[in-house]
Parts: C-alpha cells; sequence; structure tokens
C-alpha cells in the first residue's frame, strides 16, 4: 500500500478509485435492472 | 395531489443522506491522521526582526526572474500602501502602524506553503502538488486558468496574468523549489540581513519558535502562526504583536480545505450509488400505479362485459325458452289440430258410417252426440 | 406529411426586439476578439482578490440553476409518471440544453486558456476538486441532454429509425439526468465550502450543497413557467392543441411545486442558521440583505404561488415565476459577489465592468436566436403529425 503523508494525497488517491466505481454503477445498475426485469411480461419502455 | 409532494418526498429521501454526509466532516480519511511528510522543510519568519528593508523582495524578484518594478527595491516608501502578491511580485513586506507608540512591524507575505493546500484541493487538474521538501509547486503545462485556486486559498496568494490572452499562468512563490534542489537556500531568506527568516525542517521550527516565546514570554504572543492554521502551514510566523494587527487572519480556523470539503465530495458517490434504486423505484412504483390502474380499468370493462354477457345469455335463454314454448305450443297446437282432425275424420267416419248403417234409427244418435 | 400553414408565420425581420439583439451580438463580437486577442484584464474587473466575477457568477451559477427545469419537467413526466406534462417536457429539455451548451459557451470566456477544457476530464483528474465533479458532471449532462433532445431534430429531419432507437432510452436517459443533475446542482455550491474565510457566515454552510440543489428545483420550475408564458406570447402561432390544453394544468402544477419546495427551502435555512448559531448575524446590514433574500424573494413568492394556484390564477403564477428567477440570481450573486470577500474594504471589492455585462448579454441573446430557430423550425412546441402519440 501506498504511502500517504497528506489528507490531500490521501483523498486524490482514493477519490480517484471511487470516480471509477462509479463510473462502473452508472454501467451496471441498468443492466442488472434488465436482468432483474428479464422475465416479467413484456414492460413497455418508452 | 400528484406532483408537489411526492416529488418532494422522493428526493427527501435522499436528500437527508446527501445532508448527513454533509454535515459531517471527518469522513474524510476515516480515521486516518496525517502529518506531513517528516522532510518537509520551512521558513520562520520572526517578524520581532524583520526591519522592512525589502531585501528579500528584491531577492525573490532576482532568483525568479521576475519583471522589475517601477519603484526600486531600496524605495522604502512603497510600504506606506498595503500591498498583496501579484502575477510578478511574490512576496511583499508590508508595514504596520501599532497604536500611538509610533512602532513599526513589518511583515513579510507570500505562500505559506500549506500542509493540506487549498489550492491543490481546489485545482481540477492537479496543477499544484505539495513536494516532500514542503514546496507547494504549481505546474503550468496543464493550468486550465479557472481561477478556482484563487477563490479557495484562505491567504489570497495566487495571482493571475490577467493581461495575457494566450499563456496566462497562476504565480506564487515556490518556496524557491528549483535552488533548494540545487541546495541552495531560498533566495528571501538569503538575503535577510537580520536572519528575520530562517529555513529549516518545519519540526524543528516549531521547536525554536517555542523556544524563543518560552525564553522571551514578553516579547512574543504565546501563539505560532502556521503551526494549526488552515491544518497548518510550511511557513511559521511568531510575533509580539497580536496576528490580527498585522493583517493575518486568526479567524480561519484550523480545519484544512480537503476537511472542508469532503463531506460534500463524499456525498457524491453516495448519490451515485442510491439515486438510480431511488428514482428507478419511484419509476417502478407510478409505472405500477398505471398499470394497475390500467388493469383495474380493464377488469371494470371487463365485468361490464360480464354483466352484459349475463344479461345476454338472460336474454338468450329467455328467447330460447320462449321459442322452446312456442315450438311446444306450436307443436302442441300440431299435435292438436292433427288429432282433433283425426277425431273429427273418425268422427265423421263414423257420422257417416252410422249415417250410412243407420238410416232408421238416426235421431237417437245424434241427440247422443250433441 | 400534412400542411401546417398556421404554423408558418411570416414575421417582420425588423421588430424592436430583433434591433437590441442585433446590436448585442454586434458589440458581443467585438467583445470577443477583444477578449481572446488582449486577455481578461481588457474586459473585465476582476483582479487577484477577486477571481471570479458575473461570468461566473450569473453565466454558471444562474445559468445552470435556471437550466434545471429540463431534469425537473422530465423526471415529473417519466419517472413519477406525471404524463399529463409531458407537452411540457420538449421545451424544457430544449432550454436545458441550451442554458448548459452556453453555460459552457461562456466558460470559454472566463477561463484564461479555453481549449484546455478538456484536460481535467481526459487528461488529468483533480479528484479533490468539486470543480472537478462539476466540470465531468456538465460534460455529462449537456451529452445526455443532446441526446435527449434529438428525437425532435430527427422527426425534423425524418429518420423515424434513429429516432425510435433514442426514444427507447427516455428512461435510462431521464434517470442519468437526474442523478447528474443532483450532483452538479449541489456541486455548485459545495465549491463555496472550500472558502468559510471568505464568504459570509450567513451564506456559508456545510449544507451549501443541499440549498444548491433544492433551489435548483423551484428555480428549474419557475423557469419553465417563466418561458411557458414567452412562449405563449410569441410562439403561440407554433403550438399545437395538445400543448395548449395541457399548459394550464402544467402552469397550475408547477406552481404547486414550486411553492412547496420553497417552503421546504425556507425550512432548511432557518435549520442552517440555528445549526451554526447564526441569529446575532441578523441584526446586521448583511443580515438584513438576507433576509431581504429569503423572505422577500424566495417566502414571499412561495406564498404568492400558493394564493395562484388556490385560486387558478394562472397570470399571478406566471408573474409570480419571474419573481423567483429574480430571487434565484439573487441568491447567487450573494454567494458569488456580494457576501464573497465580505471582508475586504470596500476599495477592494470587485463591481462588474460594462463589457463583462455585455459579454454575458451576448451570450443569453445567442440562446435567445437559436431557441427562436429550433421551435420555428423543429417540433417542439407541438407534436409531429407522423409521431404522434406515441412519445
Ligand atoms: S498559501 Fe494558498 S497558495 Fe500557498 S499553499 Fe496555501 S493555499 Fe496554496
Ligand atoms: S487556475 Fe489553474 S491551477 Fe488554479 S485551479 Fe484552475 S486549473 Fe488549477
Ligand atoms: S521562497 Fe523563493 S519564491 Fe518564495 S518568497 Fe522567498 S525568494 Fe520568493
Amino acid at each position: 500500500m501506498e504511502i500517504f503523508y497528506s489528507l490531500q494525497e490521501f483523498m486524490t488517491y482514493s477519490k480517484g478509485i471511487t470516480y471509477l466505481i462509479m463510473g462502473a454503477i452508472l454501467i451496471l445498475m441498468p443492466l442488472y435492472w434488465l436482468f432483474l426485469t428479464d422475465r416479467d411480461e413484456k414492460k413497455e419502455t418508452y | 395531489m400528484g406532483i408537489s409532494r411526492r416529488k418532494f418526498l422522493g428526493w427527501f429521501g435522499g436528500l437527508s443522506a446527501t445532508a448527513a454526509t454533509a454535515a459531517s466532516t471527518a469522513i474524510a480519511g476515516g480515521n486516518h491522521h496525517f502529518e506531513g511528510h517528516p522532510d518537509t522543510m520551512g521558513v520562520l519568519h520572526d517578524i520581532n526582526r524583520c526591519i522592512g528593508c525589502r531585501k528579500c523582495e528584491e531577492a525573490c524578484n532576482t532568483v525568479n526572474e521576475l519583471p522589475k518594478p517601477e519603484k526600486p527595491f531600496d524605495d522604502l516608501s512603497v510600504l506606506d500602501q498595503k500591498r498583496r502578491t501579484h502575477a510578478d511580485v511574490y512576496t511583499v513586506v508590508n508595514q504596520f502602524k501599532i497604536g500611538n507608540e509610533k512602532k513599526h512591524v513589518h511583515v513579510k507575505k507570500q505562500c505559506n506553503h500549506c500542509m493540506e493546500p487549498a489550492c491543490a484541493s481546489a485545482c481540477f487538474v492537479k496543477a499544484f502538488k505539495k513536494m516532500p521538501n514542503g514546496s507547494v509547486v504549481y505546474d503550468e503545462s496543464v493550468c486550465v486558468g479557472c481561477r478556482y485556486c484563487m477563490i479557495a486559498c484562505p491567504f489570497n496568494i495566487p495571482a493571475y496574468e490577467y493581461d495575457n490572452a494566450f499563456s496566462p499562468k497562476v504565480t506564487k512563490c515556490t518556496l524557491c523549489y528549483p535552488r533548494v534542489q540545487k541546495g541552495l537556500l531560498p533566495g528571501c531568506v538569503e538575503a535577510c540581513p537580520k536572519e528575520a527568516l530562517i529555513y529549516g525542517n518545519r519540526k524543528e521550527l516549531i521547536k525554536i519558535a517555542r523556544e524563543r516565546i518560552n525564553k522571551h514570554p514578553d516579547q512574543y504572543i504565546d501563539h505560532i502562526y502556521g503551526e494549526h492554521e488552515m491544518g497548518g502551514t510550511s511557513w511559521l510566523y511568531i510575533s509580539g504583536t497580536p496576528f490580527s494587527e498585522i493583517g493575518m487572519r486568526e479567524d480561519l480556523g484550523v480545519t484544512s480545505a480537503p476537511e472542508l470539503t469532503s463531506g460534500p465530495l463524499s456525498a457524491v458517490p453516495i448519490v451515485v450509488g442510491l439515486w438510480p434504486v431511488l428514482l428507478t423505484g419511484i419509476y417502478a412504483i407510478s409505472k405500477r400505479k398505471d398499470k394497475v390502474a390500467e388493469e383495474e380499468k380493464a377488469e371494470a370493462v371487463k365485468a361490464a362485459e360480464n354483466a352484459a354477457d349475463e344479461e345476454m345469455k338472460k336474454q338468450i335463454a329467455k328467447i330460447k325458452q320462449d321459442a322452446a314454448k312456442d315450438k311446444e305450443a306450436a307443436i302442441k297446437r300440431e299435435v292438436k289440430n292433427a288429432l282433433d282432425e283425426a277425431a273429427k275424420e273418425a268422427e265423421e267416419k263414423a257420422k257417416a258410417a252410422a249415417e250410412l248403417t243407420e238410416t232408421a234409427d238416426a235421431a237417437p244418435e245424434k241427440k247422443e252426440d250433441e | 406529411m400534412m400542411e401546417r400553414p398556421s404554423r408558418i408565420s411570416i414575421k417582420p425581420m425588423i421588430t424592436p426586439i430583433n434591433v437590441v439583439l442585433g446590436i448585442i451580438l454586434a458589440i458581443g463580437c467585438v467583445l470577443t476578439v477583444l477578449r481572446f486577442t488582449g486577455g481578461l484584464s481588457v474586459v473585465t474587473n476582476l483582479d487577484d482578490n477577486n477571481p471570479w466575477g458575473i461570468w461566473i457568477g450569473f453565466d454558471l451559477l444562474c445559468g445552470v440553476a435556471l437550466a434545471a427545469g429540463g431534469y425537473t419537467t422530465s423526471s415529473a413526466c417519466y419517472i413519477f409518471g406525471l404524463k399529463r406534462y409531458h407537452s411540457a417536457v420538449r421545451p424544457a429539455i430544449l432550454t436545458a440544453f441550451l442554458g448548459y451548451a452556453l453555460v459552457v459557451l461562456a466558460l470559454h470566456y472566463d477561463v484564461g486558456r479555453p481549449w484546455r477544457l478538456p484536460f481535467p476530464i481526459f487528461w488529468q483528474q483533480g479528484t479533490t476538486s468539486l470543480l472537478f465533479e462539476v466540470g465531468l458532471c456538465v460534460f455529462l449532462y449537456l451529452t445526455v441532454l443532446f441526446v435527449e433532445f434529438t428525437p425532435a431534430a430527427f422527426e425534423w429531419l425524418g429518420f423515424p429509425k434513429l429516432r425510435e432507437k433514442i426514444v427507447k432510452l427516455t428512461i435510462l436517459l431521464t434517470i442519468l439526468g437526474v442523478v447528474l443533475s443532483t450532483l452538479h446542482q449541489s456541486s455548485l455550491g459545495a465549491l463555496y465550502t472550500i472558502v468559510p474565510s471568505k464568504l459570509h457566515p450567513l451564506w456559508y454552510s456545510g449544507y451549501l450543497p443541499v440549498y444548491f440543489f433544492i433551489s435548483s428545483m423551484f428555480a428549474g420550475l419557475s423557469m419553465v413557467l417563466f418561458e411557458g408564458s414567452l412562449a405563449h406570447k410569441y410562439m403561440h402561432d407554433k403550438m399545437d392543441e395538445t400543448h395548449l390544453r395541457e399548459s394550464e394544468g402544467i402552469v397550475l402544477g408547477f406552481g404547486k411545486a414550486a411553492s412547496f419546495i420553497m417552503a421546504g427551502y425556507v425550512a432548511i435555512k432557518v435549520i442552517g442558521l440555528s445549526v451554526d448559531n447564526n441569529w446575532h448575524y441578523l441584526f446586521t446590514g448583511y443580515g438584513a440583505w438576507f433576509l431581504l433574500e429569503l423572505i422577500g424573494f424566495v417566502a414571499l413568492p412561495a406564498f404568492v404561488y400558493a394564493i395562484g394556484v388556490r385560486e387558478k390564477n394562472i397570470r399571478l403564477i406566471q408573474r409570480t415565476a419571474v419573481w423567483t428567477v429574480l430571487g434565484i440570481i439573487l441568491n447567487r450573486f450573494n454567494i458569488s459577489l456580494i457576501a464573497f470577500n465580505w471582508h475586504l474594504p470596500s476599495a477592494e471589492r470587485y463591481f462588474p465592468g460594462w463589457m463583462e455585462i455585455a459579454v454575458s448579454l451576448f451570450i443569453v441573446a445567442i440562446g435567445i436566436v437559436i431557441y427562436r430557430f429550433v421551435t420555428t423550425h423543429m417540433p417542439i412546441l407541438y407534436e409531429h403529425p407522423d409521431y404522434r402519440s406515441d412519445h
């Protein structure tokens, strides 16, 4: 693990990763929703 | 009705989460505590020793190869005005008259090289960086020129080249990073004739400062400016005059810039994680309501249809019944007619036979028939 | 395609509005040249103590807040299922898209090296900065709005297949839009959480992001109402029956929503006062100014909205919308300019120069011209006859 000497460094690093995770969440959530509702009777998306 | 309440409640649920995170500030690094790099260097400015000769300003101007100012550095009349750093002035010495004793106090001002720099926290391209040796350096090659660093700096230090159309830069003291890398002292420190500036390891400087205060409690107020201000700074100051009287704000607090923004920043990923769930939920509910409404409608129609059906059936049945009755009646009629006819025929035949056979005795039979 | 002779208007080219727009555009072009050849100091009053002027205070902060109608309207219609607001969605999306595009345009004037604006997103990310968050979200949201807007353009150009594909994504785009809007609307307020020492305590608060987000909701709703009344006045011939029929319900519904959200906003502002124990500041000059903003430009319009809704007074609601919009502008100005650097002596304070104001007007004028072009040519205020009732 990296050694952080300041909160600023620590946050740059941790927020950087968090932003990547946020991107992943925004992509995965809709896919998961589709998976979840896949077998429902045809729902109309409009 | 609809929009106001539902929307408000919907958003409100999530909001309370946002508010909760925004309000607490300690989320930044969990329970981590950061002391800064052990090699952090700094400068101790002993304000009591400063005589306002502006030698440091001159040295800074030279080592940073800045344009020469209109008035030469040995012209002390500029001290009459309160000045701040500018694009081509990385450091200034200000003079303050204290009380009616006609005592003059001089304070040097430049970037304080914060332990947790607000400018670095604010910059959206990471143009500022706190180096292991304590310098907060600026990388011109990425700077967009949004000037948020200038907004953020609690000491109002960074300046901007507003008159440069094509490659404007933010400028500030570098703690002479290039010189220090070469093993030289910062220009201003080297030039100071009174040792009002001492360059050294920050921890050592704090010790020296504390010693001076302890040794001469009558000459110094018991406060090392920069030890804790805004999370601490690499430049440290000791003085015999209250800092607020010599242009240094004492109301900055000890919370560093990254801590101040950590609340809102930590709310961001939570919104990303939960908003889709919340909104999809509301969407699904309103969708479901629509569907239920639709189904109810469909059911009502069906029920109506069913009711109509029943009626119809009844009617059909009735019609059928009626028809059956009619038929029966008709058959009965037919049968009756047939029977009647047959009976008549038989009768007539009988009559005829009787008439034929009984020619003499007809009267009594006729009576019987009637 | 059906003929719509009633919607093709033959307007005289030289009207007072057009003349004023023309003059502003001409001056703006000159100032643009000045700005990009001479630097910021030629056209602005900015200095080292006041690095952000009205190009941030008005163009960015007010621009983004007033363009919030896009996410409020589309989420009301698609997420909360209030279908009767459907005819309000397209105009709202259009103004939001235009608004954000203009905000980005304005930023090109304000930042020192606009050609580097993509740097924070694609080159080196300053992840600890709230401005990074704002930049990223505005960039993404502009894209989302653009995609949301394309069906109208596709109908106009006649690409039914492409339009069909985008329409299928509506709900996804709407949710993404609300997420991004929540983030950058609140982060604009959070920009100022880093400066407790510069912003007056009455305006500084840990709740700043929440204040900005909530106020963006009623800002957006009021802006939709305001634009709606303008469009009715000047673009009446472009509207179809659905739009005209639904508009009264929209005005009442939005007025009601805005009024109640504003009440909530007043409540959390008071909570903010109490949490930071700032009561004593209320009795200073800044306190009076603060109360003017909170009571005169939030609480009162909220109340008047309520009267308008109760009495079904459309004109009153539309006038209150203007009042509320002014209140939002006042709030953003207070935070970015008036209560910012409040501790500095007045000589070191900022006041915008006429050229800065002219550039801001220039950008608004560009917006009006584009809005007029789009609403006269694309199916915004009416439904395209070939695509009726299925979007
Ligand atoms: S004093 Fe200002 S410019 Fe210098 S490091 Fe601190 S925040 Fe940055
Ligand atoms: S002006 Fe430059 S250094 Fe300052 S915050 Fe903006 S991009 Fe960063
Ligand atoms: S450290 Fe260097 S850059 Fe900073 S004030 Fe001194 S001479 Fe100037």
